[in-house]
């Protein structure tokens, strides 16, 4: 039994919106917690654009997505958020108090006041690759990614791709799998040329094969593969496998916020334009994941969300507290907080 | 203004009045057809701009260049007249392109 973190507010997702909301947050003595299902803060921005500039950033004629989450990081460090990677909140209820338990797929506990979903486009998760019927072997043979090396002691293993973990995989799992089968679409790699050559000549030594082509059928019973049909340039063939690890990037999906029981307009989660709250009380939503009349998609409306959507969390954690409202320019307060005068 | 047409995957024809140097990707947003998602934006970053050109236009449209063939290797079911259709520019020679949306994107 793991013990609850107790906390002001949990913010879902850690990319440029949930990042500042612990800013404002942090203004109004709000202590934050954030998940996020990537490894490291920065949601879309580090993950899929790290080094495309953004032109619309107030006060930034040009900045890249991995400077913007940079400066941020740095912004918040007064604050000393915690962050909690390679999670998804998986549960959510309220409890007796009047504050709300979420969980996450790995079992923490957190029971908070407020909760900010700030997931923007949604969780990022594997992207299934077209194969018929490969749900029936999903978590039984067929993975996405390797939690545990030793899933894969003494398996035939089939892995299908061409970037980093692709390769990545084939080299690190190679010496305890039975056999270790690459299949790439081409024989060109997006990965590290040090791992492409390390592959190349495992697989001229015979340590690994290699196979062009694309995975087009499973066979196996009861989730448990057998052998996959692969199509080559010189037509298909089998290869026989027991474990497969399919790795063609990730793609976003709303998940499981979407069942919370909160409105949503398409995929999309309804608040109102002042307090940005959903249809829960304590639950609000900022950032690209909100809709609301009018709504752009632009990191700096979801700044201004989080901006306003703080002065109602402070008065749900601190309602005996007059809310005053200070510049940082001139209040001493908020410098102190910010760690800028002795 | 060059004519380009983005054939969805039920068969839906968008028959689309696109100004040179906006991309294919940009034109399908513009016009809502359905299964282009373009989750980056643009950027070349996420494969989910995928578009199967047609076979009349592939020697016209061209290749992909080596970093959008690089996410092609993220996209569903690629073949070979796959690009990302954020990385088609519109122009001239591409009036009359016909491009079909593949089943899903991801």
């Amino acid at each position: 039994m793991t013990l609850p973190i107790d906390t002001d507010v949990v913010i879902v997702g850690a990319g440029p919106i949930g990042l500042f909301a612990v800013f404002e947050l942090g203004l109004y003595d709000l202590k934050c917690h954030l998940i996020d299902i990537l490894d490291r803060p920065g949601g879309q921005c580090a993950e899929l654009y790290p080094e495309k500039p953004i032109y619309d950033i107030p006060a930034w004629p040009e900045i890249t997505g991995q400077a913007l989450v940079d400066r941020l990081m740095e912004q918040i460090a007064p604050f000393k958020p915690e962050f909690h990677f390679n999670r998804m909140v998986a549960g959510f209820r309220k409890l007796d108090d009047g504050r709300f338990e979420v969980e996450t797929d790995e079992g923490e506990l957190f029971h908070t006041h407020a909760v900010v979903i700030a997931a923007g486009g949604g969780s990022f998760q594997p992207k299934r690759p077209p194969v018929p019927g490969i749900e029936a072997y999903e978590g039984k043979s067929v993975y996405y990614s390797v939690r545990r090396m030793e899933q894969f002691r003494g398996q035939d293993l089939l892995i299908v791709g061409g970037g980093d973990s692709a390769l990545d995989w084939t080299l690190n799992l190679q010496p305890i799998a039975k056999s270790v089968t690459l299949v790439h679409r081409r024989p060109d790699f997006r990965a590290a040329p040090d791992s492409v050559n390390k592959m190349f000549s495992l697989n001229e030594t015979g340590g690994i094969t290699f196979k062009v082509g694309q995975v087009t059928g499973l066979k196996g019973e009861a989730g448990l593969l057998s052998a996959a049909t692969i199509k080559g340039p010189d037509g298909e063939f089998d290869i026989a496998c027991t474990r497969m690890l399919p790795f063609f990037g990730l793609t976003m999906k709303l998940g499981p916020i979407g069942d919370w029981g909160l409105n949503l307009h398409e995929n999309l989660v309804h608040v109102g334009t002042e307090k940005f709250e959903t249809s829960i009380p304590g639950v609000f939503a900022i950032g690209d994941i909100n809709w609301y009349p009018g709504k752009l998609k632009l990191i700096l409306s979801g700044f201004h969300e989080a901006a306003l959507a703080t002065q109602a969390i402070k008065r749900i954690v601190h309602p005996d507290q007059k809310l005053v409202f200070q510049y940082t320019t001139s209040s001493t307060s908020l410098k102190k907080k910010l760690g800028v005068v002795g | 203004m060059t004519k380009i047409t983005i054939v969805g995957f039920d068969g839906t024809r968008f028959d689309i009045l696109a100004e040179n140097g906006s991309t294919v990707m940009e034109n399908a947003v513009r016009n809502s057809v359905p299964g282009i998602e373009a989750e980056c934006g643009g950027a070349c970053a996420c494969a989910t701009c995928h578009v199967y050109i047609d076979d009349a236009w592939t020697d016209i449209v061209g290749a992909p260049e080596t970093m959008e063939e690089d996410m092609l290797d993220f996209a569903y079911d690629v073949r070979p007249n796959s690009r990302l259709s954020c990385q088609i520019k519109v122009r001239d020679a591409l009036d009359g392109l016909v491009v079909n949306v593949p089943e899903r994107q991801a």
